[in-house]
């Protein structure tokens, strides 16, 4: 009898372990089909339609025929300046205020950044971005046209206005995190030798959580890169390199989103939206990378001491 | 010497005014934009725009919103807690588990329009399954699928090794242990983790896009599951708030309806985000009072 409720327990337990690691298999493999399908659909730009790898990364035409035929161009750079362009800008402006507000609700006002300003901040990481961008189109887009007296507000500078605040929260929170992990005893020190409280973040603090700040800039470059709907709205969607903060443009993104649903499938312009989308996997993956990178040094360097 | 103390606390001083106005400043700018969404599109609404007609309301897509991310945490569920459970107990350090870890990273890391475009290419065009829900859900239970993963991972880890030890001294196998010591006393860190998933959920447009469809033509009472205006359908199409917010945008046309598509959008992310919040504050306060 206890023989062989033994045994039952012994199947449950092969069965239910059997489930999960299926479950975790499936996680792989959802994660490689992912990249397989980008892969198989957007080298077709390279291999049905014969065009080069610096054609798509290195010229600005793009003028892909929407037919099976091909024959068309598909410089792309036009889309990936216009990502660049916006989210460096988002970045520069979004990255000062981020740090500024972490150091505060870590370092200066812990109290009251802990227990409110931190939580608001999270939440607004949660915003959806379509809000963001309607927000922006209403609002922000309006506002640029008055004040610079111009003939549209769409430009490069809302697109990266409403990124930054909408990369804010992450950059914020992921480097809070990173301000409170620094050992009290590195500020006690510094306050010990004679520092201001200034001198002791700024010599201190902020380098020796430099790592995981870093990490917060790139997840927040990552989320700036991969926006799609709220860029789409402010940009002003013009195929043309952008000129300055002024200008209309695209993104790789914004492309995306605008031209996949008309494209014909199996036809040159379907398959260098995929190879648009491709990119945009690769730079997640370099993303990652990096990060991976970062915080692999930091802790050898922690190992090392 | 003397100068430069001073210089020093001078400068101190400075800073310290700079971050408080850092932080004010965005404060002020975040409440100003919450305050603007919520409040502005509140009051440009008109009753009748809460109804549920064809055009020119939000009532079918604040439900077909819902249902959606209901449909999605169904699939996304028991697919991150499983390969969670995994993670936490039974993987053994490795590659595969090592390259477990960077897939779902992966998978988070994901710019959202790269899983729609997935989505449109497996379930639309592979399995010829047409614009609907089904497609966009399933969508949206990838995007939300790390999130869970990790959640129910961390719950795991985050409890005392005793519970594990003293489960299985007992004579309990692993999965005994899991399924009766373990996951009852992570249940609500993982609901938390469920609740902001949803919250993600609700705000996705950009996977939407090309799998869910647009226009909405429900009839209510129509509870025939097969017929294409029965609102418990899953495959008819769908559009939630947030792609009715960007086709609104689109066509230019009726921006009060927008704004409050935005307003009511954005109510239901901070009500669930909040309540995420404060429950995980006091898990973690019971927490802190259990071992003191």
């Amino acid at each position: 009898m206890i023989e062989k409720k033994k045994q039952g327990m012994f199947r449950k337990e092969y069965a239910w372990r059997g489930i999960t690691v299926f479950f975790g298999l499936f996680v792989i493999a959802l994660t490689i089909i992912i990249g397989a399908f980008l892969v198989y659909k957007g080298s077709d730009t390279f291999l049905k339609f014969g065009h080069s790898i610096w054609e798509f990364l290195g010229s600005a035409e793009w003028d892909p025929v929407d037919s099976e035929e091909g024959g068309g161009s598909v410089g792309a750079l036009i889309f990936i300046t216009g990502s660049l362009a916006v989210c460096g800008l988002a970045l520069l402006v979004a990255t000062p205020f981020s740090l500024g507000s972490a150091i505060f609700m870590t370092q200066i006002s812990e109290k009251f950044g802990g227990k409110f300003y931190r939580p608001v901040v999270e939440i607004f990481a949660g915003i959806p971005s379509v809000v963001y961008g309607w927000t922006g189109l209403t609002v922000l887009v309006p506002a640029i046209k008055t004040v610079f007296h111009r003939q549209v507000g769409h430009s490069v500078l809302a697109a990266g206005l409403v990124l930054a605040v909408m990369i804010f929260p992450t950059i914020t929170s992921v480097s809070a995190d990173a301000l409170t992990a620094v050992p009290d005893e590195c500020r006690n020190a510094a306050y010990g030798l004679g520092s201001t409280r200034w001198q002791t973040i700024w010599r201190v603090v902020v380098p020796a959580a430099a790592p995981g700040i870093i990490t917060g800039v790139i997840l927040g470059l990552a989320r700036a890169f991969g926006e799609a709907l709220a860029v789409a709205m402010v940009i002003g969607q013009t195929t043309a390199l952008p000129s300055g903060l002024f200008s209309t443009t695209k993104t790789l993104t914004t492309e995306i989103a605008a031209q996949m649903g008309n494209a014909m499938e199996g036809g040159e312009l379907k398959s260098a939206l995929w190879t648009m989308a491709l990119l945009l996997f690769l730079i997640s993956l370099l993303f990652i990378t990096l990060i991976h990178q970062i915080s692999g040094r930091s802790e050898k360097e922690k190992g090392g001491e | 010497m003397k100068e430069r103390m001073k210089r020093a606390k001078r400068m101190d001083r400075f800073m310290t005014a700079v971050f408080y106005a850092v932080a004010v400043f965005f404060m002020v700018l975040l409440a100003a934009f919450a305050g603007k969404v919520i409040i502005g599109g509140l009051m440009g609404a008109k009753p009748e725009m809460f109804g549920f007609e064809r055009q020119g309301t939000l009532g079918n897509q604040l439900f077909n919103t819902i249902y959606l991310v209901l449909a999605a945490l169904v699939c996304s569920v028991p697919v991150g807690v499983f390969a969670g459970i995994y993670l936490a107990v039974y993987a053994k350090q490795g590659p595969l588990t090592k390259f477990l870890r960077i897939c779902i990273e992966t998978l988070s890391s994901l710019p959202s329009i790269v899983v729609g475009l997935f989505g449109y290419l497996v379930f639309l065009v592979f399995l010829g399954m047409g614009k609907s829900l089904l497609a966009g859900a399933l969508s949206v239970s990838i995007l939300t699928l790390p999130l869970l993963t990790t959640t129910t991972e961390d719950a795991i880890r985050g409890l005392p090794e005793g519970y594990f030890q003293a489960s299985l001294g007992l004579g309990a196998t692993k999965w005994q242990s899991v399924f009766h010591v373990l996951l009852p006393a992570c249940v609500p860190r993982i609901m938390t983790g469920v609740i902001l998933a949803a919250g993600r959920g609700f705000g996705e447009a950009a996977a939407l896009l090309y799998t869910t469809g647009s226009g909405s033509t429900l009839r209510w009472g129509n509870w025939d599951i097969t017929s294409p205006t029965s609102p418990l359908n899953l495959l008819r199409p769908a559009e939630t708030l947030s792609t009715q917010i960007w086709n609104l945008q689109i066509n230019g046309q009726d921006p009060a309806l927008a704004n409050l598509a935005a307003a009511v959008l954005m109510l239901l992310v901070l009500v669930f985000n909040i309540a995420a919040n404060i429950w995980s504050r006091r898990i973690e306060a019971k927490d802190s009072g259990e071992k003191a």
